[in-house]
């Protein structure tokens, strides 16, 4: 079996087997493979990136070459056309993520987004001794080559959730290498590098 | 890596069935001229139809009996993205063409004169049933993938729906579901170009022994023009002129009308491209609408088909934008159909899909490997040769 990274591990134990999945910046397509070949999932990738794409075709994958800034979304898809409309890593570089997870909760039953933590103790730590811009191994960019131009912490995600009307079904936070502990439990926005959520609409 | 195919000999293929025109007329027989590249495997599943666009031709790969090397001889070949050493690769004349299929040139076998103008008018749908007989005629049941670019993809999309279990893989590159009302007019302009010729004599210029060479060459300047895009023309020709100083005249002052008149001056005598046969593409091209028939809704035209689906467009075609292969994609996506779609990078507006570039050939070459391993010698022990 191929390896996978442990983010697609975890984001694969919230997947129903036989769902429809869409999977944006799908990259080269490794976390669809994966779904198919355990899950027996079927669906579609997003992504901009030719040669992603390109590696994405090797492997089989049906990959819709798109710029998710363009809201070619609902443009293709009807309304709860999957069941799970997957983004990780990808809510940060995209022009108007508030409007992103908005057609991605049209078209998607349940929606399942990773991100890096802006409000992570290094970032705040960084920020307040230099009066720079943090730069870490989750994030490591400077300020004005970043593709991350809407970073934010775990709260001001939860804060759009809630504005939205969305419900948080699930939410793993974890650190650089994908392991969980006991702190990052107990204050995630403070001690957590990534998060997983798994959110849907308030029914 | 990349070889040459060599020099290929046409075949011919004459089928005495009768066909049965979209427009109700009847072909009592004709002949259809073919190249084939490659072997056709033991189980006749490797076999690959490429279907030619508006002005081209059978002979897509290869060099012809006078070294021409084929239309898309950059893309199929010994180890290229449609690799001869796996697929048996065959590309026909289309009916009405002027290549060696039936077509205006052809002698009417009811009145033993040349067709001209008499030859019944063409579909896309007639193209499919003649190469259906072809696909008969060469022992494949099914083929591995139908490939076609611009009036060729429009080709493809229809096999897709008509015949949907004869195809594996439907490769739409550069094409349209239908035509735009832009698009018909610009066809429209061009025929005019032809019939408005002083020689075409209503379509009898053989009989007369004249050509329509001004009215063809307007409408191959005037479809080039189409082909290309702003940026290209450009960067290429920009404002140069060719003498030093304007001569207030209406000879040629800039390159690019003298590029221009070059490429009309070509088609209508170097390439001796019948004045008909260009009317009559056209035409076809204009009626192409498979959802027409079904309530003019693509998604229920397409979902017939059962192929799996590469789309491809480019970024500058302004003739074939990359917002008609979303159509295209569209209705695939609402049938839940296995699609690809690919949006290439290009500055050479719709002629991109035949010229090189390094997005389009990784894209073509990665999928087509995929079939190359669905094929049955690769099925058990991976890449055998």
């Amino acid at each position: 079996m191929n390896r996978i990274s442990p983010e697609f591990k975890l984001i694969s134990d919230w997947i129903t087997p036989n769902s429809r999945v869409l999977d944006l910046g799908c990259g080269d397509g490794q976390l669809l493979k994966h779904l198919i070949d355990t899950y027996s999932i079927t669906g579609y990738g997003m992504e901009l990136d030719p040669q992603k794409n390109v590696q994405a075709i090797q492997k089989g994958i049906n990959v819709i070459q798109s710029d998710l800034n363009n809201h070619d979304l609902c443009e293709y898809f009807d309304e709860d056309s999957f069941d799970f409309v997957i983004m990780t890593q990808a809510l940060q570089v995209v022009s108007r993520p508030d409007e992103l997870l908005d057609d991605m909760l049209a078209i998607g039953k349940q929606c399942i987004i990773t991100f890096p933590n802006f409000g992570h103790w290094r970032m705040r730590l960084q920020l307040l001794t230099n009066g720079r811009m943090p730069e870490t191994d989750t994030l490591p960019y400077h300020w004005y080559d970043t593709p991350n131009i809407h970073m934010c912490t775990f709260n001001d995600f939860e804060d759009l959730c809630e504005e939205k009307g969305l419900e948080v079904v699930a939410r793993t936070v974890v650190n650089a290498e994908h392991r969980t502990s006991l702190g990052m439990r107990i204050a995630p926005n403070l001690l957590g590098e990534v998060a997983l959520y798994k959110v849907q609409k308030k029914s | 890596m990349s070889q040459s195919l060599g020099v290929i000999t046409p075949q011919l293929l004459q089928v005495e069935n009768p066909l049965t025109l979209s427009s109700g007329a009847q072909l009592p027989r004709y002949d259809l001229i073919y190249e084939t590249y490659g072997e056709l495997n033991a189980d006749a599943s490797n076999a690959i139809l490429v279907c030619h666009a508006l002005s081209g031709d059978h002979h897509v790969a290869g060099e012809d009996a006078n070294g021409k090397p084929g239309w898309w001889d950059g893309y199929i070949g010994p180890g290229k993205p449609v690799d001869t050493d796996k697929f048996f690769v065959v590309c026909s004349n289309n009916l009405g063409g002027c290549r060696g299929s039936t077509g205006p040139t052809s002698i009417n076998p009811e009145t033993g004169k040349v067709y001209g103008p008499d030859f019944p008018m063409m579909t896309c749908r007639d193209w499919v049933n003649s190469q259906n007989e072809l696909r008969k005629h060469l022992g494949i049941e099914q083929w591995a993938a139908l490939i076609g670019g611009s009036m060729g993809g429009m080709q493809v999309l229809q096999w897709a729906i008509d015949y949907p279990d004869k195809l594996r893989h439907a490769l739409v590159i550069a094409a349209a579901p239908k035509l735009s009302a832009q698009n018909i007019a610009f066809n429209e302009v061009a025929r005019r170009a032809i019939m408005t010729d002083p020689e075409f004599h209503g379509g009898r210029y053989i009989e007369n022994d004249t050509i329509p060479k001004q009215g063809l060459s307007l409408a191959r300047m005037l479809g080039h023009l189409t082909y290309l895009s702003d940026d290209m023309m450009g960067s290429k020709f920009g404002r140069e002129l060719r003498e030093d100083k304007l001569q207030y005249n209406y000879e040629v002052e800039f390159q690019v009308e003298s590029y221009l008149r070059y490429q009309g001056e070509k088609f209508a005598t170097k390439q001796n491209f019948d004045a008909n046969t260009y009317l009559l593409m056209t035409k076809a091209l204009d009626y192409f609408d498979p959802a027409a028939e079904f309530d003019h809704d693509l998604t229920k035209a397409l979902a017939q088909a059962t192929a799996d689906f590469l789309v491809v467009s480019f970024t500058s075609d302004w003739r074939f934008s990359p917002q008609r292969s979303h159509e295209i994609v569209k209705a695939l996506l609402d049938n839940d159909a296995n699609v690809s779609y690919a949006e290439v990078e290009s500055e050479h507006g719709h002629d991109a899909f035949l010229l090189p570039n390094e997005h389009y050939e990784a894209v073509f070459r990665a999928y087509m490997q995929k079939l190359i391993n669905e094929l049955p010698e690769n099925d058990q022990n991976g890449d055998k040769k």
